[in-house]
């Protein structure tokens, strides 16, 4: 009787699904934070930007919550067994909002010309491209000087966005008029903006993917105060709060409101990883001992469940677990005061005072601040807090100004896309944030951190990680924190929100509204 | 004696010294109640006041407990509120004293000068001081100092030119005083009450002050104050009320005592006013 109470459920659900017919229609308002500086996507990369150029700008491929490649402007593509040649077969019918065609030509400048110029991630990747040719309009071929296996993830919209040739080929990119009036081939048309208050896109009528997209409008709204935009979810004047846009106590109390749906999916690209800077050139933070004794003096676990409300997972090491070729085969730093008192003995710390310098934020991380600062002057470490603004905190880093630092960066997939940069030597270069800011220096590192990119076997970098992540925890370079997990909180009536691994940033082509 | 008789036939005023003294031995006492110091993490986060033995007013979003938190939090509060009040009158009263005393192009440019600070919103002065200096507790009090010195500047000058006038002052003139002994030491002395008063009152305002700018983040963030935890529990006033509250209610309790405490000094102070209003 169960089993066939079980069947018919199946049956039942297996019919419906064809039923549950995407529904065309309606306006979705969504929060930005902060007001992006700009909409080209060619020109500024951060969160927010890509958050709403993600609708209007699209890439050659997308990427499901497993980090695979899936069709996107290429709907089909090859990589030549010697890992040396990436052939892309693309969409036909495709064209830019202003009416032009969309060929392989525009690619070739995208990549090649505009984003060689614009982007400085990409170019780091661009560098083991040989060549990038269009034999014809519909085919792209990227040859590598060298393997790259981390190339396959540079089709994203955020690293590789295209840009239209026929309005910026000979122009000044950064001072090109129509920087403001935003045109790619997304689902999603640029309409107007409103600085201050909202960016209102509409539909893409001509978009080439069949019925699609659903959605008659977007807003993305503009509010400045993390409560007000709590308040504008709860009164429905925006249905859809992405990750990051409340403060995390707030979580627990929207989601339990009726009618209302949430997802930590979508960050899988970037997994955002957070730790601390520890100044490796100076101070107390120059000795390993001490470094270690910082890492088991943390309570990571009190931190994610009561800072970070339960979302999260405690890190292990340089590359996050929802990244490709992670291991967890390394040294696990518990929370063990004793251990971490032993060790400040062993180094013989004299009590000269560190200073931990937050990330400004909001509260979640001015508190999380004074956990870490409270667990650590338990174990018997002389801390203070340095207050911060960001300029001052860009600043300071960027100087190597601090003795801890906290930050968090993107993953993009692949530790050599966004790993290895925080670790080799070759990166460590005043003025930047996003490098080798803490001054490790491991030369033997250095070289595997190079195989492993180059080579073409995946097994064989799987292998060169595995010893990297090994070595590298012990000697705690920075210390790891968090793989944070930000709830994109949504109106349970908008579907099919988050459908890649960078989530409400790939553009709404797919959400629709359940009437 | 007098002095105290009037003083004490205040009612609010015995009440808010009262008040005020509870407060500094809270404040001088919190190493001893709460040697621990008020970061420590001490229990589960978001206890409820009232509901459990040894924190009466509940934990924070931390888990650390508010009555120590309060208990240091006096300490803070009232020397900031002190010192800076201390070096608003080292500014003030010299300048005023000096700009009502010898008037002419002394007061032109003392007062220009008064002018200056007091066309830009106090609060919004402070906040960029702070916001330049970096935010500790030297720079805090210094910006509230830097503040609140120029009503001084202008009530000690009225004073002085309206004591200079005098037949004593005149009187000493013609004993052959030199002027600079005559302002200390016959002009000022007769200036003393109303500053008193002034003081009083302005170190209610350095306390609420302190909080404001702490309640933004431009509090010293290795120090607990009450504008502080006000400010850190803002996120959560809807789902944990009493991190607000209990501050919230110290801070008026201070600044209320010490307001009592600048009327009662004022009626002390000048007994013919008094009996002229009741």
């Amino acid at each position: 009787m169960k089993f066939l109470k079980t069947t018919t459920f199946l049956i039942a659900a297996g019919l419906a699904q064809p039923l549950i017919a995407q529904e065309a229609g309606g306006r979705l308002d969504i929060v930005v934070q902060p007001e992006p500086p700009s909409l080209m996507l060619g020109l500024v990369q951060n969160g927010p930007t890509q958050l709403v150029a993600g609708d209007i700008y699209e890439s050659l491929l997308r990427y499901n919550t497993d980090l695979e490649p899936q069709p996107s402007l290429a709907k089909s593509w090859e990589v030549s067994e010697d890992g040396l040649t990436y052939t892309f077969q693309l969409q036909e019918g495709v064209t830019w909002h202003d009416g032009e065609p969309f060929t392989a030509e525009d690619v070739v400048f995208s990549a090649d010309v505009f984003l060689r110029e614009t982007h400085a991630r990409l170019r780091s990747s661009l560098a083991y491209v040989d060549t990038i040719e269009a034999p014809d309009d519909t085919t792209v071929v990227f040859t590598l000087k060298t393997p790259f296996g981390p190339f396959i993830n540079a089709f994203e919209v955020g690293t590789m966005p295209m840009i239209p040739k026929h309005l910026y080929e000979g122009t000044d990119f950064a001072n090109n008029e129509m920087n403001a009036t935003p045109i790619g081939t997304g689902p999603f048309k640029f309409e107007s903006w409103e600085k201050g208050s909202f960016i209102h896109l509409v539909k893409n009528e001509d978009y080439y993917l069949e019925n699609k997209p659903y959605l008659d409008e977007i807003y993305y709204r503009v509010i400045p105060d993390a409560a007000s935009r709590a308040v504008a979810f709860e009164t429905g004047e925006v249905d859809v709060l992405p990750g990051g846009s409340v403060e995390n106590w707030d979580v627990p109390r929207l989601t339990e409101m009726d009618n209302t749906c949430s997802t930590s999916k979508g960050w899988e690209f970037f997994a955002p990883h957070a730790w601390m800077w520890l100044n490796n050139r100076e101070g107390p933070t120059s000795d390993v001992r001490f470094r270690q004794a910082v890492m088991y003096a943390m309570d990571r676990d009190f931190v994610r469940d009561v800072v970070w409300n339960g979302f999260g997972t405690v890190a292990t090491g340089p590359v996050s677990s929802k990244t490709n070729f992670y291991s967890d085969d390394v040294t696990i730093y518990d929370h063990d005061p004793d251990k971490a008192r032993a060790l400040l003995d062993e180094m013989g710390y004299d009590g000269e005072p560190v200073r931990i310098l937050p990330l400004p934020y909001g509260e979640t991380w001015q508190r999380w601040a004074e956990a870490v600062r409270q667990n650590l002057q338990e174990v018997g470490i002389e801390v203070e807090i340095d207050s911060t603004d960001v300029a001052g905190w860009n600043e300071k880093t960027a100087q190597w100004d601090y003795d801890m630092a906290f930050t968090y960066l993107y993953q993009y997939g692949d530790p050599a896309l966004g790993t290895s940069r925080n670790y080799v030597e070759a990166q460590i270069e005043k003025g930047s944030p996003w490098n080798n800011v803490e001054g490790y220096r491991n030369p033997e590192l250095d070289l595997k951190w190079e195989a492993a990119a180059t080579s073409a076997s995946a097994e064989e970098r799987q292998e060169l990680y595995n010893e990297i992540q090994k070595e590298i925890v012990d000697d705690v370079p920075v210390a790891w924190l968090l793989e944070i997990e930000f709830p994109t909180i949504h109106n349970c009536n908008v579907q099919d929100l988050v459908t890649t691994a960078i989530g409400v940033n790939d553009g709404l082509r797919d959400a629709w509204i359940k009437q | 004696m007098t002095f105290w008789k009037r003083f004490s036939s205040n009612r609010g005023a015995v009440i808010g010294l009262i008040l005020l003294i509870a407060v500094i031995l809270i404040a001088l006492l919190a190493p001893v109640i709460y040697p621990g110091g008020p970061w420590k993490m001490v229990q589960r986060p978001f206890l409820v006041p009232f509901t459990t033995d040894g924190f009466p007013l509940g934990t924070d979003t931390l888990g650390r407990d508010v009555t120590a938190g309060l208990v240091h939090g006096a300490r803070v509060s009232l020397l900031v509120g002190l010192v800076s009040t201390l070096m608003a009158l080292l500014i003030g009263v010299p300048l005023g004293a000096l700009a009502g005393f010898y008037g002419g192009y002394v007061d032109e440019g003392a007062m220009r000068f008064t002018e200056f600070f007091q066309t830009i919103p106090n609060f919004a002065l402070a906040i960029v001081l702070v916001a330049i200096l970096q935010p500790t507790l030297g720079s805090i009090t210094l910006a509230i100092a830097i503040v609140s010195w120029p009503p001084v500047a202008r009530l000690v000058r009225a004073e002085v030119m309206s004591l200079k006038r005098r037949e004593f002052v005149e009187a000493a003139h013609l004993a052959g005083l030199s002027n600079m002994r005559i302002l200390v030491s016959e002009v000022l002395p007769n200036a003393v009450s109303p500053i008193i008063v002034m003081a009083s009152l302005m170190v209610a305002t350095a306390i609420l002050l302190e909080s404001s700018l702490s309640f933004l983040g431009l509090g010293d963030p290795n120090i607990m104050s009450w504008g502080y935890m006000i400010g850190a529990a803002r996120t959560v006033i809807r789902s944990a009320w009493w991190l607000s509250f209990f501050p919230g209610v110290a801070i008026l309790i201070t600044v209320l005592a010490l307001n009592l405490i600048g009327e009662g000094l004022n009626d002390a102070f000048n007994p013919h006013l008094r009996k002229g209003r009741t």
